[in-house]
């Protein structure tokens, strides 16, 4: 057993940090700076950046364009990134289709896709939720109906998120109504710009436009968008579930916000005029989390290694996104009984510091990690199955 | 011991229930919150509440009120907050009412409080300060006596109702301890502020404004004002986040009978069920302790703080547990603004966090 980085990570890591240092346009070092909320078009800015450089994608084999990193210096980009504040990676093309059009797509959909994926040319959502189809995915019912080379969708999907900056949307829809739910699924890939394709922003509770509805009436798509075989969508969609999860555990989004915290507890004062930071009470409270972050980091570089060894993310990363979605709340939560009475600031400039202007809206919008990339009710559900072996009811 | 209602009381509750449900749905505080130019509440609403004497009744007949007790005025913020009605009772009748009627004299009762209680103005009281954690004991803003009156220097911050009060009623601290003293809302510079439950307040900047002696509130030691009327703030935002609560709960048990999933209501995973009942559980608890808090607010004695104290736990703790997992219950549309949930989720946090928060009445109660 080793904890250490190897002298060659660690020389790696210190390359990334003077990177971000030196190529982090102003604005985004200033918003970065201040713990801000970046919007899409920032955030392919930052992709287009870290393109150029040849770091957008380090889990991509090297024949697609990947740097050809190991688990661990993957893992240290990523954590480098999100501990400069830098915008975090829409993953939806990255780190959700790419893949799968690796593993399933033809020669010409690789040619088509991948490049403008990795380039940010192309962006793209992800097209599953319906508004009677959540936890219980399989039960979708946007149809596709061939016609000649197209299929015809109608249907409605929800909560896909940032689809009015997307240029094209990954969907599972129903090809055939025989059999099991699960066996009528296709996957799609579908141009935003198809006739028939209808987004609408919806405002979240952090008061953000994050995600949408997205309509499909007579929406026609070319057959060779089908991606893997006809019907086969299902096995497509638990291909990516383990990817999703692993992504959600957060570990730098939960460091970044404790980081923030710490910086609030020096800004804001007790009655005493001190600084929170002062007070036992405050960094017991602080501490607790970083303590408990230790055990989940862990965990996290355990499945890390489990990785770099060529096992696919199992039903273990289930517990990744179940103790990194709580962690995430429990930091938001604390930076909200820092601020006390300022907490109460909504999308306000000026009423409180500028890096404690996003405390709010995060805390509120991130009661959603605890339900999308699957539930924590449905991750229990896994592990209690998968894992234990309990018997279902 | 005896915890029914009197018949007045129950008709109380009944009308200001009524009201809410036909008159002050969430629909009407979500279209006043979503109008950028106004107040987010409604005067004419404000004056009819007056007619109603909803802003009387917790004052003594010789103060001119109807003479009824903190009870009630409890009672009627325990409905207001389940459809979340947006005018400032808390604001004006319990914070800045109760610091008029504890520290002014029967002139200063009849020119500031009266108005207030008919409903043809409204008051706020301005203790919180930029970057500083809540005690009542504890005050940078400075009152210096200047001729006839005082000249005061300081801020204060996420005043409630601060943007629209015809009256505030400020604490500064002066060579002689403590003092409040009641300003005109014209007569002050205020920006107003944007909170998280779509309510507003004001950043209220004090730097050379004079308050002519007359409007200082002597009637009793400002220090004990202040205390006793924060402590009825607390009272207050526990009864308001009683019905907040009550409103989660039964709107998510509503939800998880006819959700469906996997072909059967979600109610129907033992995981839900039991995560409803620990959100009932809690409801419970803090209408328990609402019941102590609201008869002891009006006490004195160290049983009013301990009671208080307790049951502003109680909400930080049971109440949040409420409204965080009303949210995960409902899955995604929880994380909508267009669902009313996510209001009740936002107000929560407001109402934990105003006239102490949970460490700071953990820490009081733990050194008394
Ligand atoms: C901010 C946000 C962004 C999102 N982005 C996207 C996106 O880009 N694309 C996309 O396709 N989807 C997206 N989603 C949707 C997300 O995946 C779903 O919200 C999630 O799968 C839950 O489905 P639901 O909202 O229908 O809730 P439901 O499935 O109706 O669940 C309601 C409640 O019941 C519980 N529950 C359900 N089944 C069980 C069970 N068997 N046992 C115990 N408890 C259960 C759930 O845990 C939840 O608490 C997003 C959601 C959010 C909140």
């Amino acid at each position: 057993m080793d904890l250490s980085f190897s002298a060659e990570d660690e020389a790696f890591r210190t390359e990334v940090r003077t990177w971000i240092a030196d190529n982090m346009p102003p604005h985004l070092a200033a918003k970065a700076e201040a713990a801000g909320h970046f919007e899409m078009p920032e955030i392919m800015e930052w992709h287009r950046l870290l393109y150029s450089k040849g770091w957008v994608a380090p889990h991509w084999p090297k024949e697609f364009g990947g740097p050809g990193l190991s688990a661990t210096q993957r893992f240290i980009l990523s954590e480098e990134q999100e501990l400069a504040g830098a915008p975090p990676l829409s993953p939806f093309g990255l780190v959700m289709v790419a893949p799968l059009i690796m593993r399933f797509g033809t020669d010409e959909q690789k040619q088509r896709f991948l490049p403008k994926i990795l380039s940010g040319e192309e962006v793209w959502c992800q097209g599953y939720s319906e508004p009677g189809a959540g936890s219980d995915l399989a039960s979708l019912r946007t149809s596709a109906v061939l016609d000649g080379d197209h299929f015809v969708l109608n249907g409605q999907k929800t909560w896909t998120t940032y689809a009015q900056y997307a240029d094209w949307i990954f969907c599972l829809v129903r090809t055939s109504a025989e059999g099991k739910k699960q066996q009528g699924i296709s996957f799609l890939l579908i141009d935003m710009k198809t006739p028939g394709v209808e987004v609408k922003p919806m405002q979240t509770l952090g008061h953000t436009p994050a995600f949408c509805d997205t309509f499909f009436e007579n929406a026609r798509v070319p057959k060779e968008n089908l991606l893997g075989p006809l019907n086969g969508g299902w096995s497509l969609a638990k291909a990516l579930l383990g990817h999703e999860r692993t992504l959600v555990a957060a570990v730098g989004q939960t460091r970044r916000t404790l980081r923030l915290a710490r910086r609030i507890a020096e800004h804001q004062r007790g009655a005493d005029g001190k600084p929170l930071i002062e007070a036992p009470h405050w960094r017991e409270k602080l501490a607790r989390l970083e303590m408990r972050l230790r055990a989940h980091q862990m965990t996290n570089y355990r499945a890390l290694v489990e990785q770099q060894k060529g096992h696919h993310p199992g039903p273990e990363s289930s517990i990744l996104k179940l103790v990194g979605s709580i962690l995430v709340q429990e930091a938001d939560e604390l930076c909200m009984e820092l601020m006390g009475e300022a907490s109460l600031s909504w999308h306000d400039e000026g009423a409180v510091a500028p890096f404690e202007q996003w405390v709010g809206p995060a805390f509120c919008y991130d009661r959603a990690t605890t339900i999308y990339a699957g539930s924590n009710e449905i991750q229990k559900n896994i592990i209690a199955k998968l894992i234990l072996g309990l018997p279902s009811s | 011991m005896d915890f029914d209602l009197s018949d007045d009381q129950k008709m109380l509750v009944k009308t200001v229930s009524d009201f809410g449900k036909k008159e002050s749905t969430v629909e009407r505080f979500r279209k006043l919150r979503d109008d950028a130019e106004g107040i987010g509440w409604d005067r004419a609403t404000w004056k009819k509440m007056g007619e109603l004497g909803w802003l009387s009744i917790p004052f003594p007949e010789e103060a001119g009120g109807l003479g009824g007790s903190f009870v009630d005025a409890a009672l009627i913020l325990e409905q207001l907050g389940k459809t979340l009605v947006p005018e400032p009772y808390l604001a004006s009748v319990v914070l800045g009412g109760h610091a008029l009627w504890l520290g002014g004299s029967a002139e200063q009762h009849e020119q500031l409080l009266q108005p207030m209680m008919e409903g043809d103005t409204t008051l706020a009281l301005a203790y919180a300060e930029p970057g500083i954690r809540f005690d009542p004991r504890c005050c940078a803003t400075t009152a210096k006596r200047e001729g006839d009156g005082w000249r005061l220097e300081g801020e204060k911050a996420f005043v409630q109702n601060g943007h629209a009060a015809d009256h505030l009623v400020i604490a500064a601290m002066s060579d002689e301890g403590m003092q409040l003293f009641v300003v005109d809302g014209a007569d002050v510079k205020r920006r107003t502020t944007k909170h998280i439950d779509g309510h507003r307040g004001a950043h209220v900047d004090l730097a050379g404004v004079v308050v002519p002696e007359s409007r200082r509130l002597v009637a009793r030691p400002a220090t004990e004002v202040l205390e006793r009327v924060l402590d009825f703030g607390a009272a207050a935002t526990v009864a308001e986040g009683l019905g907040v609560a009550f409103s989660m709960l039964w709107m998510t048990v509503e939800y998880l009978k006819t959700r469906e999933q996997f072909d059967v209501k979600i109610g129907t995973f033992q995981a839900l069920q039991h995560r409803a009942v620990e959100m009932f559980v809690e409801v419970e608890l803090l209408k328990s302790i609402n019941v102590e808090s609201m008869i002891r607010a009006s006490e004195e004695g160290p049983e009013r703080p301990a009671a208080i104290s307790a049951a502003k736990l109680q909400l930080a703790q049971g109440g949040q547990l409420v409204s965080r997992q009303a949210i995960q219950l409902h899955g995604g549309v929880g994380v909508t603004d267009e669902h009313d949930v996510g209001l009740y989720f936002k107000r929560m946090h407001a109402l934990v966090t105003l006239c102490g928060d949970e460490a700071a009445h953990v820490a009081r109660y733990a050194e008394s």
